[in-house]
C-alpha cells in the first residue's frame, strides 16, 4: 500500500451530511470483480446527467475544483454500507484526504464517519479526518471566498494548514493502529501473521462448536 | 462489576492485545457472497495464500441474482461473470457454497441462521453492512471491508478497536399492529443515523424479550442504519427453541450441545453490567412507522404530514430541502394521499416466514390495487419452501404478487428488479437511500403488514384502522 506522509492539495467541497455509501458509488459499478477502475464512477448518479455528461449542477463538478485531492465535506460521511467500491472509487478519482466534522446531537458527541468505511479508509492510504464543526465552516467559508485554495496535511503532526494568505492550522486526532498503517503503508495481513503462534494457540482450545 | 453480553464474548475471542490498544480477535464464523469476496480472493492469489479455515467459512450467492423462474441462466454478462467468479473462488479455495439452484441458497443473513451456522457466542462477520442481523442470537456480528475479508480468510482473525456499549431498553408492550420493524425504526428516528456509530447497540426489555427470533433479527439487522456495527439480544429459551428445531444441519447435538447450552446461559449482561450509554422506548407508545426522506432517520408515524425542512432535529435545512426533491413531496402532504407504483416485500429485514406470514394475512381474500406492482420475495429457498408449504404463495398469487424465487431482490436492484426512475416504492427493506432500489426510486421504508395494506389500498395506510374498516 501507499504509505500516507504529507501531501498538500487543492480542496473541494460537497455540502451535504450523511453521503451513504450507495452515492459515493452507486451499485451498478459493484459488480466488477477488480479492484481498480473505479475513480469515474464516483459520486455517479449526482456526477452525470441522464446522457452521461458532468452535471454542472453538481457541487464538485465546478471548474474551480479540477484537480482537486482533498475533500471537505459534512457528517456521517460514508454510512450504509460496507462496500470498500466507495473507498477505492474515491482514491482512484484521486482524493487523498477526506475532512469531515463530528457533530453534536441530544448532547451526544457522533463521528464525522461512519465505523466501516473509516476503517476502510485507512487500508487503502486515504486519510479521514476527523475536525470539529467550526473548524469545518472555517474551511467551507475559505474555500468559498478563494477560488484555488490549498492545504496541507502532515499526518506525523497529525496538523491540517489551510493555505490562506494567514494560513489556519488545526489538529486532528487519529486511531494510532490506523495512524501507522497510513504512514507506513503496512500490510495489515502481514503484520497480523506475524502472530500465526498466538492464533494456532488459540485455536487449540477454543470452541466454535463446528 | 458485572459484564455485558458483550464484553463476554469479546474477552473470549482475543487472541492477543495489540501495543496500540487495539486487539487481535478470533472469529468463528466468516459469511462471504459474491459482490464483495472478488477481490479478497483475488489478493490471496496474488500473495499465494490459502484461506485458513475453510470449515469456519461459509458462502450463498444473493445480490446479484435473478428471482425470476429462469434464473439460472443470468442474462447479465457482468453479474453472470461475479457469480461465476464465487463458484471458482469456493471450489479453488474448498468453501462450502449454497449457490444458485442449491436447496439452501438465499439471502446470506437468512440462511446463516436458518442452517444453524448462527449461535450465541460466536464472532460472525461478511462483507455486508447488514451482518448485524446475527446479533439477535446474542452472537458478536458485524460487517466487514473487502480487505478485512481477505485478513480474515487469511488468519481468521480480525484487529478491532474494542467498541463502546449503549443499551436500548423497549419498555412495555407494542399495540395492535405494531412490530419490530417499527421498533427499530422508531429508535433510528430517535438517535439518529449516526447515533450507534462506535457502540454495540444491546436491545432489551419486555418488548424485546416477547420477540420471536425472526422479529429480533429484524431489529438488530437495522443496528447498522443508526451507524452501529453491531447489534446484539441476550440468548434466551425463545432462542435455545430456534437453534434445536431439526432443520439446523449445522447446531451443536447431544453432548455438544449441552456444553453449548451451558455457556449460552452464562452469557446474558449481568444486573450490574454498566453500559456506556443507555436509552429507554416506550414500546406502548411507538405508531406503525413510515420513512419520508432518504436515510432510515427520515422517519414518522403513520398520519403525520412531511414535516418541513427547518422543523427536522439533527438535519439541516439543506439536507431536509434536498431529501424531499428527491422523494417529490412538499411539507404538509399526508403520505396515505399518495399513490404507490411498486410495493416490495423482502430484503434481509423482513423477508422469513414470519414475515411472510403477516403479509399474507392482510392479502388473504384482497387483491392488490391495479396500479400497484406487488412484489414477494423470500428471503432463502428454505423459506419459500416453507411459505409454499403453508399455502402463502397461493394467497399472494391471487392477491396479485409476483411470487419470487430468494435474493436480495429490489432491497438493491443489482439485480433485474429496479423501481424505475420516479416510482414511489413502499418497501419492507431497510435502506431508502438515494437510487437504492434503482435510478430516482423513491423509497418508504415501512414493516410486512404496512406493505401488505400498502398495496391493496394502492397508497400507504395506518394499518391499525385500516384493517378495521
Ligand atoms: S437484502 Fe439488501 S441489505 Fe440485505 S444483504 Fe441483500 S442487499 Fe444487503
Amino acid at each position: 500500500m501507499q504509505p500516507f506522509t504529507t501531501h498538500t492539495g487543492l480542496v473541494a467541497t460537497l455540502s451535504r451530511s450523511n453521503v451513504d455509501t450507495d452515492a459515493i458509488i452507486p451499485k451498478q459499478f459493484l459488480k466488477s470483480i477488480k479492484r481498480t477502475g473505479y475513480g469515474p464512477s464516483a459520486f455517479f448518479d449526482w456526477r452525470y446527467t441522464a446522457d452521461g455528461q458532468p452535471d454542472p449542477d453538481f457541487e464538485l463538478n465546478q471548474p474551480r475544483f479540477d484537480g482537486r485531492s482533498i475533500l471537505v465535506t459534512r457528517n456521517n460521511f460514508g454510512c450504509g454500507s460496507s462496500r470498500e467500491h466507495a473507498v477505492w472509487a474515491l482514491a482512484q478519482d484521486g482524493y487523498r484526504v477526506i475532512i469531515a466534522p463530528w457533530i453534536e446531537r441530544n448532547g451526544q458527541r457522533l463521528p464525522a464517519f461512519a465505523d466501516i468505511f473509516r476503517s476502510n479508509t485507512a487500508k487503502n492510504g486515504l486519510l479521514a479526518i476527523e475536525l470539529a464543526e467550526s473548524e469545518v465552516e472555517t474551511i467551507f467559508k475559505s474555500v468559498a471566498n478563494q477560488p484555488g485554495l490549498e492545504a496541507s496535511v502532515d499526518l506525523a503532526a497529525q496538523e491540517v494548514t489551510l493555505l490562506t494568505p494567514d494560513p489556519v492550522r488545526f489538529r486532528f486526532e487519529i486511531d494510532p493502529g490506523a495512524k501507522e498503517q497510513l504512514l507506513k503503508g503496512l500490510d495489515a495481513i502481514d503484520l497480523t501473521l506475524a502472530h500465526a503462534d498466538d492464533i494456532h494457540r488459540f485455536e487449540r482450545d477454543h470452541d466454535t462448536w463446528l | 462489576m458485572g459484564k455485558t453480553l458483550f464484553e463476554k464474548i469479546w474477552s473470549a475471542h482475543v487472541v492477543r492485545e495489540m501495543p496500540d490498544g487495539s486487539s487481535l480477535l478470533y472469529i468463528d464464523r466468516h459469511l462471504v457472497h459474491e459482490v464483495t469476496s472478488p477481490q479478497a480472493f483475488e489478493g490471496l492469489r496474488l500473495a499465494g495464500r490459502r484461506v485458513r479455515r475453510p470449515d469456519l467459512t461459509f458462502s450463498t450467492m444473493d445480490h446479484n441474482v435473478p428471482t425470476t423462474v429462469d434464473r439460472l441462466t443470468i442474462a447479465d454478462p457482468v453479474s453472470r461473470a461475479q457469480v461465476e467468479a464465487l463458484q471458482t473462488n469456493c471450489d479453488d479455495f474448498d468453501i462450502q457454497l449454497y449457490g444458485l439452484g442449491d436447496a439452501h441458497q438465499g439471502i446470506v443473513h437468512v440462511i446463516g441462521p436458518e442452517l444453524g451456522q448462527t449461535l450465541p457466542g460466536l464472532t460472525i462477520v461478511c462483507g455486508d453492512s447488514h451482518t448485524s442481523t446475527h446479533g439477535a442470537f446474542g452472537a458478536l456480528a458485524f460487517g466487514i471491508g473487502t480487505s478485512e475479508v481477505e485478513h480474515v480468510l487469511v488468519t481468521q482473525t480480525l484487529v478491532q478497536r474494542k467498541p463502546g456499549t449503549f443499551k436500548i431498553d423497549f419498555s412495555g408492550r407494542p399495540g395492535p399492529h405494531v412490530f419490530s420493524k417499527d421498533m427499530v425504526l422508531k429508535m433510528i428516528g430517535l438517535i439518529g443515523t449516526a447515533g450507534g456509530t462506535g457502540y454495540v447497540l444491546e436491545y432489551g426489555g419486555e418488548a424485546v424479550q416477547a420477540l420471536s427470533m425472526e422479529a429480533r433479527m429484524s431489529i438488530c439487522n437495522m443496528s447498522i442504519e443508526a451507524g452501529a456495527r453491531a447489534g446484539m439480544i441476550a440468548p434466551d429459551e425463545t432462542t435455545i427453541e430456534y437453534i434445536t428445531r431439526d432443520e439446523r444441519p449445522f447446531a451443536p447435538r447431544g453432548e455438544a450441545l449441552d456444553r453449548a447450552m451451558a455457556y449460552w446461559r452464562s452469557l446474558p449482561s449481568d444486573a450490574d453490567a454498566v453500559f456506556d450509554r443507555t436509552l429507554t422506548i416506550d414500546t406502548g407508545t411507538i405508531a406503525p412507522q413510515v420513512t419520508w426522506g432518504t436515510n432510515p432517520g427520515m422517519v414518522m408515524d403513520i398520519g403525520q404530514p412531511v414535516p418541513e425542512p427547518d422543523a427536522v432535529p439533527g438535519y439541516s435545512r439543506e439536507d431536509v430541502q434536498k431529501a424531499l426533491d428527491y422523494m417529490g413531496l412538499v411539507p404538509g402532504t399526508h403520505l396515505t394521499d399518495v399513490d404507490l407504483d411498486v410495493v416490495f416485500i423482502g430484503s434481509c429485514t423482513n423477508s422469513r416466514i414470519e414475515d411472510l406470514r403477516q403479509a399474507a394475512a392482510v392479502l388473504d381474500g384482497r387483491r392488490k390495487a391495479d396500479h400497484v406492482d406487488l412484489l414477494v420475495v423470500p428471503g432463502s429457498e428454505q423459506v419459500r419452501r416453507q411459505a409454499e408449504a403453508e399455502g402463502l404463495d397461493r394467497i399472494f398469487k391471487a392477491a396479485g404478487a409476483q411470487w419470487r424465487f430468494a435474493g436480495c431482490s429490489m432491497c438493491l436492484g443489482m439485480n433485474p428488479d429496479q423501481l424505475r426512475p420516479r416510482q414511489r416504492c413502499a418497501s419492507t427493506s431497510n435502506r431508502n437511500f438515494e437510487g437504492r432500489q434503482g435510478k430516482d426510486g423513491r423509497t418508504h421504508l415501512v414493516s410486512p403488514e404496512m406493505a401488505a395494506a400498502a398495496a391493496v389500498a394502492g397508497r400507504l395506510v395506518d394499518v391499525r384502522t385500516w384493517l378495521e374498516t
